[in-house]
């Protein structure tokens, strides 16, 4: 710890020298601090200041529920497909993810503890939270597209639950694990079982961090593209089935962006405000429940 | 945390057979979706690596030591070395833009910041995390390439004298290039794991006894000393273990590199020009994709899981040492 705290006493000068330099050096360093803040969300801000002009320009109730156009280049039809495509394959993979992995985490925090299963379970959750996203795509193209030779809405959705189940795991165990250890006890002492205890007790008193997490994982799902590239498949018409063809509002920014048509790049920006405000929206009820509803 | 149950409890479970047939149903259920993990992650590699050995089988020597790649040609070929490459290089780029900057962020949060300013900063880099890559990424190929193609130009042009500089910061064909490019994707990864790098610094900050700062900041250090003194030398060993995790995600993420990085494999010390990575060809090309060339791709897919695990283990394991994981 090297901590310059004063110069010699007699030497007035130096000491003001020595004071002056230590004071350049926090002031330097302080900012080094703000730039860093300036240099992160000042990029941010114009990526948002973008999609809301670009994308508030086109946002309509008809953009929002009609079909897509067949031809990218049109200027007409909107992303009512996506839309629908994005709730249905996000919903279905939450359906997936979220019983399992709650109730994984459990296991984790209620059963398995400092067992050496729970340890195994939690390293390989950790490694699968790791998994780039574009190999869940595989992964899914590969058991499932190949076997049933037809992209669909399931497939993209066992991609999507893929990617979220190791999130889902891990924000539940860590607010299971913060229930006071009382309340299981107060629980047992009035005869209740274990597993009356984790569903009557623990799991009412961690369910707002549970939801919160949760949402969290859903808002990132929703926002994933990669997962559903070779899995979706694609449709101009409105599907409301988990079978068959579908779209979500990532891929078809993806579809879109990388196209050189003016009418397909306005899509995708209006696309991109529709999908942020999905996130930011889920993201923001997330810490709402978070904050109102703590763990008592 | 095993909260016990005591014994009275456990003698009543005989008196009352369905409910501990319930209680034991239940058990197996939770022990049962602990083990989707492990399933689920076998069959990922299991099936992968499957899909992937037409490829291994007669190319692997090809496939991990050459960087040609031709998967149209009459016989083609599948080197996935210029794809190793750009994930690397455009990952790099990342994580030495975007580590100072985290630093910068969490030592702002935990120690600079007026108070009234911690929370809407938090929530803005919250925010950050929040934005769907594939919208980094439109913004990256629609705004960011074309404009910064001429920054591009400008610098190779002050760098043209100088030797060492020439190569790295020349600007790639025709001018600026199209601006889609290792550099823009280090760009926009830079952003995009900015956020994670940020929160995993402010909870290694946060293991720093609080009595060690205050007897710094006692003993007259100002705050930049006080965070050199106390602050770093408990963070070093975390600082590894975050830029790794960054590192992790940088390496994974597909989209906005696919639509910025310029899909053109090359190996190449010109960070201006544009270049491709493992995921962004798995992406672009896997669509179009039959029999061998399928494999190959299913294959840098494999190859990418590997590096990405090994980086997250690693990363983990140093962080698990410091406590913050």
């Amino acid at each position: 710890m090297t901590i310059s705290v004063a110069g010699p006493l007699d030497q007035g000068s130096l000491r003001a020298g020595v004071a002056r330099r230590r004071v350049l050096r926090n002031t330097l360093a302080t900012s080094f601090v703000w730039l860093a803040v300036a240099v992160a969300l000042v990029p941010m801000l114009i990526v948002i200041v973008y999609v809301l002009r670009k994308g508030g320009g086109v946002i309509s109730a008809g953009f929002l529920t009609n079909d897509l156009p067949i031809q990218a280049r049109s200027h007409q039809g909107g992303i009512g497909p996506a839309i629908v495509g994005t709730i249905l394959v996000t919903g279905f993979a939450s359906l997936l993810a979220i019983p399992v992995g709650v109730l994984a985490a459990v296991y984790l925090s209620e059963y398995g503890s400092q067992s050496r299963l729970a340890g195994v379970i939690r390293f390989l959750s950790d490694v699968m939270a790791g998994v780039p996203s574009i190999v869940m795509g595989l992964f899914v193209f590969t058991i499932w597209v190949l076997r049933f030779k037809a992209r669909s809405g399931v497939a993209g959705s066992l991609a999507l639950a893929c990617l979220m189940l190791p999130i889902v795991i891990r924000s539940a165990e860590n607010i299971l694990r913060l229930v006071p250890r009382d309340l299981r006890e107060a629980s047992y002492a009035l005869g209740a079982r274990r597993s009356r205890t984790i569903l009557m007790v623990v799991l009412p008193a961690a369910l707002p961090g549970i939801v919160s997490g949760s949402l969290l994982a859903v808002a990132r799902a929703a926002g994933e593209t990669a997962p559903l590239l070779f899995t979706l498949g694609i449709t101009y018409a409105k599907n409301f089935k988990p079978t068959g063809e579908n779209t979500a509002l990532s891929a078809q920014i993806f579809s879109n962006a990388s196209s050189s048509f003016p009418a397909a790049q306005t899509r995708a920006w209006g696309a991109a405000l529709t999908l942020i405000v999905l996130v930011v929206a889920l993201s923001v009820v997330a810490r709402f429940v978070a904050s109102r509803f703590t763990v008592r | 945390m095993s909260a016990e149950v005591p014994e009275v409890i456990e003698r009543r479970a005989l008196t009352a057979p369905q409910r501990a047939i319930g209680d034991f149903v239940f058990r197996y259920l939770t022990v049962g979706s602990g083990l989707v993990v492990l399933v689920v992650l076998a069959l990922i590699a299991i099936a992968t690596t499957g899909q992937a050995l037409p490829l291994f089988h007669h190319n692997l020597h090809q496939f991990l030591f050459s960087k040609v790649w031709n998967p149209q040609a009459a016989r083609p070929q599948f080197g996935a070395l210029g794809f190793v490459f750009g994930t690397v290089v455009s990952s790099a780029i990342a994580l030495m833009l975007a580590v100072p900057v985290s630093v910068g962020i969490a030592l702002f949060l935990a120690e600079f910041a007026p108070l009234r300013l911690r929370r809407p900063v938090t929530f803005l880099v919250d925010l950050l995390a929040a934005v769907p890559s594939v919208v980094f990424g439109l913004w990256g190929v629609l705004v960011l390439a074309p404009w910064i193609r001429h920054i591009y130009a400008r610098l190779a042009g002050w760098a043209h004298p100088v030797p060492g500089l020439r190569v790295l910061l020349s600007a790639g064909q025709g001018g600026g290039g199209s601006g889609r490019s290792f550099f823009t994707a280090g760009i926009i990864l830079a952003l995009m794991i900015t956020p994670i790098v940020t929160a995993l610094t402010r909870e290694i900050y946060d293991t720093t006894p609080s009595g060690q700062k205050e007897a710094a900041l006692a003993l007259g250090a100002t705050r930049w000393e006080m965070v050199r003194g106390t602050i770093f030398p408990h963070s070093r060993a975390g600082f590894v273990g975050a830029a790794l995790l960054g590192l992790g995600r940088a390496l994974g993420e597909t989209i906005a590199a696919a639509l910025v990085i310029g899909s053109s494999v090359q190996v190449t010390g010109r960070l201006f020009s544009s270049g491709d990575s493992m995921a962004a060809v798995i992406a672009n090309q896997f669509g179009e994709a039959t029999d061998t060339f399928r494999a190959a791709l299913i294959g840098l897919g494999v190859l990418l899981f590997i590096i990405t695990i090994l980086v997250n283990l690693i990363a983990r394991a140093i962080l698990g040492r410091t406590e913050v994981l």
